[in-house]
């Protein structure tokens, strides 16, 4: 599948945005953050500012914008719809728990509340966005039991990554929050790591003797139907990254996972600038393999009309 | 509304005779010719005597070869457009209700004034029937020729799509195929109609019709083995006895 860059973005921006809004709420409501108007306003800032600005994004490989409004309208069928419904449904009662922390300097009682309610609805919201891919079928490599864990563990990773940051620059120390960022962080390697083994093991069921109702006979292509691509080819069939996919997997696992892992251990031996350097490398490291996962997660699905262009088996 | 419909009073489609099929293309040419003018008119064309020509075609031949062991070699040539779905996944993902299966008949459609072009019903159909419009930036797709199929200013024999008209080597067959009755039914259980990658559950309304067996032995067609060695007899037996020698 052809990796649009917004949509890359969408995902792993509000990704780490839905993340770190699930864990203000989570961590506002336990009391494990201080009820302090500042850190409330940074970590809310962060969240919603990094939620809004992908999914801002994600209307820019719309081929009318200006309708995007309309994409909210078929919930009762549609992944897509139900996504745009509860992200913008989080934003109440995250706007009361920005109300309570900013304004009150209070989470506790009904802004407890409010916190948990963020979190269940981040954590709705992300399952949709991972459902658009998971439910549909003509791509074996997301249409499987890996994507939906997948994409709600690295936005919980990719959140507490970033909560870390918010911690140490507010100098909050607990290594409660700076410990669930390291768990994040190794489960996240583990289930990815997991996930790509399972697509590089398995092969969707459609062959190319299904896709045209031949059973018997190695088929190959005689002629095309076109001289030169046609959207089918630049959309579904995008070969680029699956050339360099090895390197890139090797960059992803190292600076998604393996280096921002290492630097979040330390972090919780070390304190001062050290902390807080290494929690921001950490934090950008991560950034940038998470990008590539994203990319890869595109360029290596084999979408079944390939079938139809060369390809014997998806 | 993108729910699918329970059931439809109508299937209509099409089936199609890989066996007689001669890849000529001209379904593809009066398709494009009939729609670009039509429902979802215009169909883009970029750059369309250049280098590399690109535009939104509702249907395309393709041409593959199979190798079958040590039987002959099969073309198959392969015309593909939208199957019109029974469990539609391009409908059930719209997230705008833009996409449509009719009712009535079981046509799917796109309502091109609702829809946002996010694609992403492209992606959910396995079949490649879907094309994205990058003037106007909206998905479009075979709409079976709505637009002569019901069309009262058309002889009633010319209310069938485009590409079944057009088709030289009557290859393409338009009908109803919820009724057992119809010749299209009737024509695929006779040949063995198949549903494309049944596996995946989408229920095809299209049938392919799968080559006929090939004839590749004297005996397939009732001839004998050999010819019989002539002989003849008195005056040309003579002449030939002198002239063999």
């Amino acid at each position: 599948m052809h990796p649009a860059f917004s949509v890359i973005f969408f995902t792993t921006s509000s990704g780490a945005g839905y993340g770190l809004l699930a864990l203000m709420g989570i961590f506002g409501a336990a009391g494990l953050l201080p009820a302090d108007r500042w850190v409330g306003l940074a970590g809310l800032f962060m969240a919603l500012t990094l939620i809004s600005t992908g999914l801002l994004a994600s209307t820019f490989h719309l081929g009318r914008p200006e309708r995007a409004w309309r994409a909210m309208t078929q919930w009762r069928s549609s992944w897509l719809a139900r996504e745009g419904v509860m992200a913008v449904l989080t934003y109440i009662p995250a706007g009361l728990l920005g109300l309570g922390w900013i304004w009150f300097e209070d989470t506790r009682g009904l802004w407890a509340v409010a916190g948990i309610v963020t979190a269940i609805l981040s954590w709705i919201t992300v399952v949709c966005t991972a459902m658009i891919y998971r439910s549909l079928r003509p791509i074996h490599q997301w249409h499987n039991d890996w994507t939906v864990p997948a994409y709600t563990l690295l936005s919980l990773m990719s959140g507490a990554v970033l909560m870390s940051v918010l911690i140490h620059l507010f100098g909050v120390d607990n290594n409660y929050i700076q410990g669930l960022t390291v768990v994040t962080l190794a489960a996240g390697w583990g289930l990815k790591t997991l996930y790509w083994g399972f697509n590089r093991r398995s092969k969707g069921l459609p062959t190319v003797n299904s896709a045209l109702g031949i059973d018997a006979g190695d088929v190959s292509v005689l002629e095309l139907p076109h001289t030169s691509d046609n959207y089918l080819m630049k959309e579904m069939g995008f070969k680029v990254a699956r050339k360099h996919a090895d390197k890139l997997r090797r960059i992803s696992h190292l600076l998604g996972f393996a280096l921002p892992l290492a630097l979040s251990l330390l972090a919780m031996f070390i304190s001062g600038y050290g902390a807080i350097a290494a929690v921001i490398i950490a934090w950008g490291s991560c950034s940038l393999g998470i990008l590539v996962e994203r990319w890869l997660f595109f360029a290596e699905a084999k979408h079944t009309v390939n079938l139809y262009y060369g390809a014997t088996t998806v | 509304m993108t729910s699918l419909p329970s059931e439809t009073k109508k299937k209509l489609g099409l089936v199609i005779d890989l066996d007689t099929c001669v890849g000529c293309h001209a379904c593809a040419t009066n398709c494009k010719e009939w729609n670009t003018g039509g429902h979802s008119a215009p169909l883009p064309d970029h750059n369309p005597y250049g280098a590399r020509p690109d535009g939104v075609w509702f249907n395309r031949v393709h041409s593959f070869e199979v190798r079958r062991g040590n039987r002959p070699n099969l073309t198959i040539n392969f015309p593909r457009s939208c199957l019109h779905c029974e469990n539609a996944g391009c409908v059930t993902v719209c997230p705008t209700g833009a996409s449509y299966k009719r009712v009535e008949d079981g046509i799917v459609l796109v309502n091109t004034d609702k829809c946002i072009g996010c694609k992403l019903c492209s992606w959910a159909c396995p079949y490649g029937a879907r094309e994205f419009d990058e003037d106007e930036g909206v998905m479009k797709k075979c709409t079976l020729c709505i637009d002569r199929i019901y069309n009262e200013n058309l002889e009633p024999e010319d209310r069938q799509p485009a590409c079944v008209l057009t088709c030289p080597a009557g290859a393409r067959h338009f009908g109803d195929l919820n009724d057992p009755q119809s010749a299209v039914s009737q024509l695929t259980a006779a040949r063995h109609g198949r549903d494309l990658m049944p596996e995946l559950g989408y229920k095809p309304t299209n049938k392919y019709l799968p080559p006929r067996a090939r004839k590749v032995d004297s005996a397939d067609i009732g001839a004998p083995d050999e010819l019989e060695v002539f002989k003849a007899e008195g005056f040309l037996g003579w002449l030939d006895t002198v002239l063999s020698k």
